[in-house]
């Protein structure tokens, strides 16, 4: 989008780079802990029962299904696409888990079909967009409408909720002490998708495809895989947050994790992911989904309305993006 | 530009056929939904989405997009709706002011955030949605204003006939005049194209790209606010969540009707055709005695063809230019 600035400001080169440890400082990840940091001491000032530990666990449950769609999502964004269809997928998995339990599968059948729907939609959305080549906003603007469309279909105005006593265990299990299994497979996925993005030929070949797909392809990467198995990563993600969600709730309705997509956009951007693609890192994404479990369980305990806290998630996400700008603008102007 | 003008006119009819054969399928079985009297009552049905694509249109032209609208509308609607039950004597014309006045404060919010800070509009707007909204649950205490609360007055204004058409269908028409003028008769809307179509290259030719998308998020937040204004009073209820999910419906719109996301292409032509087409399925789906659970599917699945054929026309383009192998994307 900065076109014009690109064309009438040539690029500023520092004379000499700052130190590592100064970068550091600089960071945005380093901005990110400390906005988390301010809001948990703040937290913990307005309600003496954040800092117990039984209530920080359940804190987690607020944030890790969407984190574990932020963590895919951070790839997608970083190959220059979107997906805004996860929550829609979440609604469509879920729904066939429930149909799947009412026909009395057992736990195991139901995760993997939980994690099969999101594969197959994910593939679906990496047909349209890297086989096709259609835009992905509209693409995924599309299957967000026909997967939800399609649990509506099926459910109408109803619920499954048969589902059987020992597939709570993804939504409520507990690994160790106040470790929520949701919580730890977090932790994990967030490590290996470190790992994938940042130490990994592939990791190496989304950035490069985010920051110039035609460079990349002359490069001789194969820049219509990659971005088919981003998608086919944030289909899985969603379908493996539809098995927690549904399993923590324990029912389906159609209507389950309306506007999560936005959640998980937010969470990869506010992580400093550039959503023209090819920057941003894990690290900060992870950050970020702590900042937003943060902020949304301490105005929980202060009885903020859901709605309001949205308010919150929308200012965050534009100030914590246009507060370095409005600086660098203020700094540019004294040069 | 023959072969462009004419792939579009290709669209535009295309669309015509596909409203007709939708039209002719639904009558043949149910021969009362043609009457001019119920067809009029569906373009009535559909002119705040007309007016909202037109909008988005003018955003998408400028290779932005806006996903704010629909919560422009809830928080534009419930804060006239409250004015209106809180201060019974204020006079309409002053609530319609109000209501366009927050709608292009609302959007040049949008436009300001894109064009000064450059941040991505889809960001953006993607922050506005759930502020404004969840500013109309501040506002509200998440209460409704009913029909009871509002005025005759304020009720009254969209359902006046006035030669056998409701007023809401009449603003609707007079948007569609003021758009086609706007955007092939005025420097203005020759710049969203310009925006769209090629950055570089409108910033050579003096257009401001960054104030050029700042005015086409004013006018679809203007556009927004009037609507929100129609809408609570057509409907006679505001609550928070008026028109949720509505910013999908006008971006269908504008992709059914050929509008390019990747800016540049469209007309005011094809996105009121794509809203008529959605208004036509929206209204006959009860008719045909379809469970309206099936709408989200279908419009699901019309937005997903839309863009392959839009894809399909943009690539034709491409080969016209380049005469050569495609660059492997």
């Amino acid at each position: 989008m900065s076109d014009q600035s690109a064309i009438l400001s040539p690029r500023h080169i520092p004379d000499r780079l700052d130190g590592p440890f100064k970068r550091a400082l600089k960071s945005w990840e380093t901005l990110l802990l400390a906005v988390a940091i301010a809001i948990a001491i703040a937290n913990s000032l307005a309600s003496p029962y954040f800092l117990d530990p039984w209530n920080l666990s359940d804190a987690t449950f607020n944030f890790t299904e969407k984190a574990i769609i932020a963590l895919a999502m951070t790839f997608v964004i970083v190959t220059g696409e979107i997906d805004l269809s996860v929550a829609s997928i979440i609604a469509l998995a879920s729904t066939a888990m429930g149909a799947a339990a009412e026909a009395g599968a057992g736990t195991p059948l139901l995760l993997l079909i939980g994690l099969g729907t999101g594969l197959c939609c994910g593939l679906f959305n990496g047909f349209l967009v890297a086989r096709l080549g259609l835009p992905a906003i509209v693409a995924t603007i599309g299957t967000m409408s026909l997967y939800r469309g399609i649990a509506y279909v099926v459910l109408g105005d109803q619920v499954y909720k048969n589902y059987p006593a020992d597939f709570a265990v993804f939504g409520q299990g507990y690994a160790f002490w106040i470790f929520s299994i949701e919580f730890v497979t977090f932790l994990v996925l967030a490590l290996i998708a470190g790992v994938v993005l940042h130490k990994t030929i592939f990791g190496r070949q989304v950035y490069a495809v985010g920051n110039n797909a035609l460079a990349a392809s002359f490069s001789g990467v194969k820049v219509r895989r990659i971005k088919f198995i981003v998608f086919l990563m944030t289909g899985v993600a969603a379908g493996l947050a539809s098995v927690m969600l549904t399993s923590r709730l324990g029912s389906t309705r159609p209507s389950i994790a309306v506007g999560w997509e936005l959640d998980a956009v937010t969470m990869a951007v506010l992580g400093g992911v550039g959503i023209n693609g090819g920057t941003g890192n894990i690290l900060g994404v992870v950050i970020a989904a702590f900042v937003m479990g943060l902020v949304t369980f301490g105005l929980g305990l202060l009885n903020v309305p859901g709605i309001v806290m949205s308010i919150f998630m929308g200012l965050m996400l534009i100030l914590v993006i246009a507060l370095p700008l409005v600086v660098q603008r203020i700094n540019n102007r004294r040069r | 530009m023959n072969t462009i003008r004419s792939l579009l006119a290709r669209r535009e009819a295309l669309l015509v056929l596909a409203c007709l054969l939708l039209l002719v399928a639904i009558t043949a079985r149910f021969p009362a939904f043609s009457t001019p009297r119920n067809l009029a009552g569906v373009f009535n049905d559909t002119s705040i989405l007309i007016m909202m694509a037109l909008g988005q249109s003018a955003v998408i032209l400028t290779k932005s997009i806006d996903l704010s609208v629909a919560a422009n509308v809830a928080l534009t609607g419930m804060t006239v709706a409250m004015l209106n039950h809180l201060v019974p004597g204020l006079p309409l014309v002053v609530l319609i002011l109000i209501a366009l006045g927050m709608g292009m404060l609302l959007g040049a919010i949008n436009g300001f955030l894109v064009w000064w800070l450059d941040i991505p509009a889809i960001v953006v707007t993607l922050g506005t949605m759930t502020i404004f909204r969840g500013l109309a649950f501040v506002e509200s205490g998440g209460a409704w204003v009913n029909a009871h609360e509002m005025s005759p007055a304020f009720l009254e204004l969209p359902r006046t006939l006035i030669l056998g058409l409701p007023v809401l269908s009449w603003v609707g028409i007079l948007a569609i005049v003021l758009a086609v003028l706007l955007f092939t008769r005025t420097g203005v809307g020759r710049a969203f194209y310009a925006t769209g179509g090629n950055a570089v290259a409108a910033v050579y030719t003096g257009i401001d790209v960054g104030k050029t998308r700042f005015l086409a998020f004013v006018l679809s937040g203007t556009i927004s606010g009037l609507c929100g204004y129609l809408w609570v009073s057509r409907y006679a209820v505001a609550y928070v969540d008026v028109a949720s999910g509505f910013e999908l419906d006008t971006i269908a719109a504008c992709v059914i009707g050929g509008v390019s996301t990747i800016g540049g292409v469209g007309t005011v032509g094809g996105v009121v055709l794509g809203a008529l087409f959605l208004g036509i399925i929206k209204n006959a789906l009860p008719v045909i005695g379809i469970s309206p659970f099936w709408q989200m599917a279908i419009s699901g699945a019309i937005i997903i063809a839309a863009v392959v054929i839009n894809a399909r026309g943009e690539r034709v383009k491409g080969r016209i230019i380049l005469r050569r192998k495609e660059l492997p994307l």
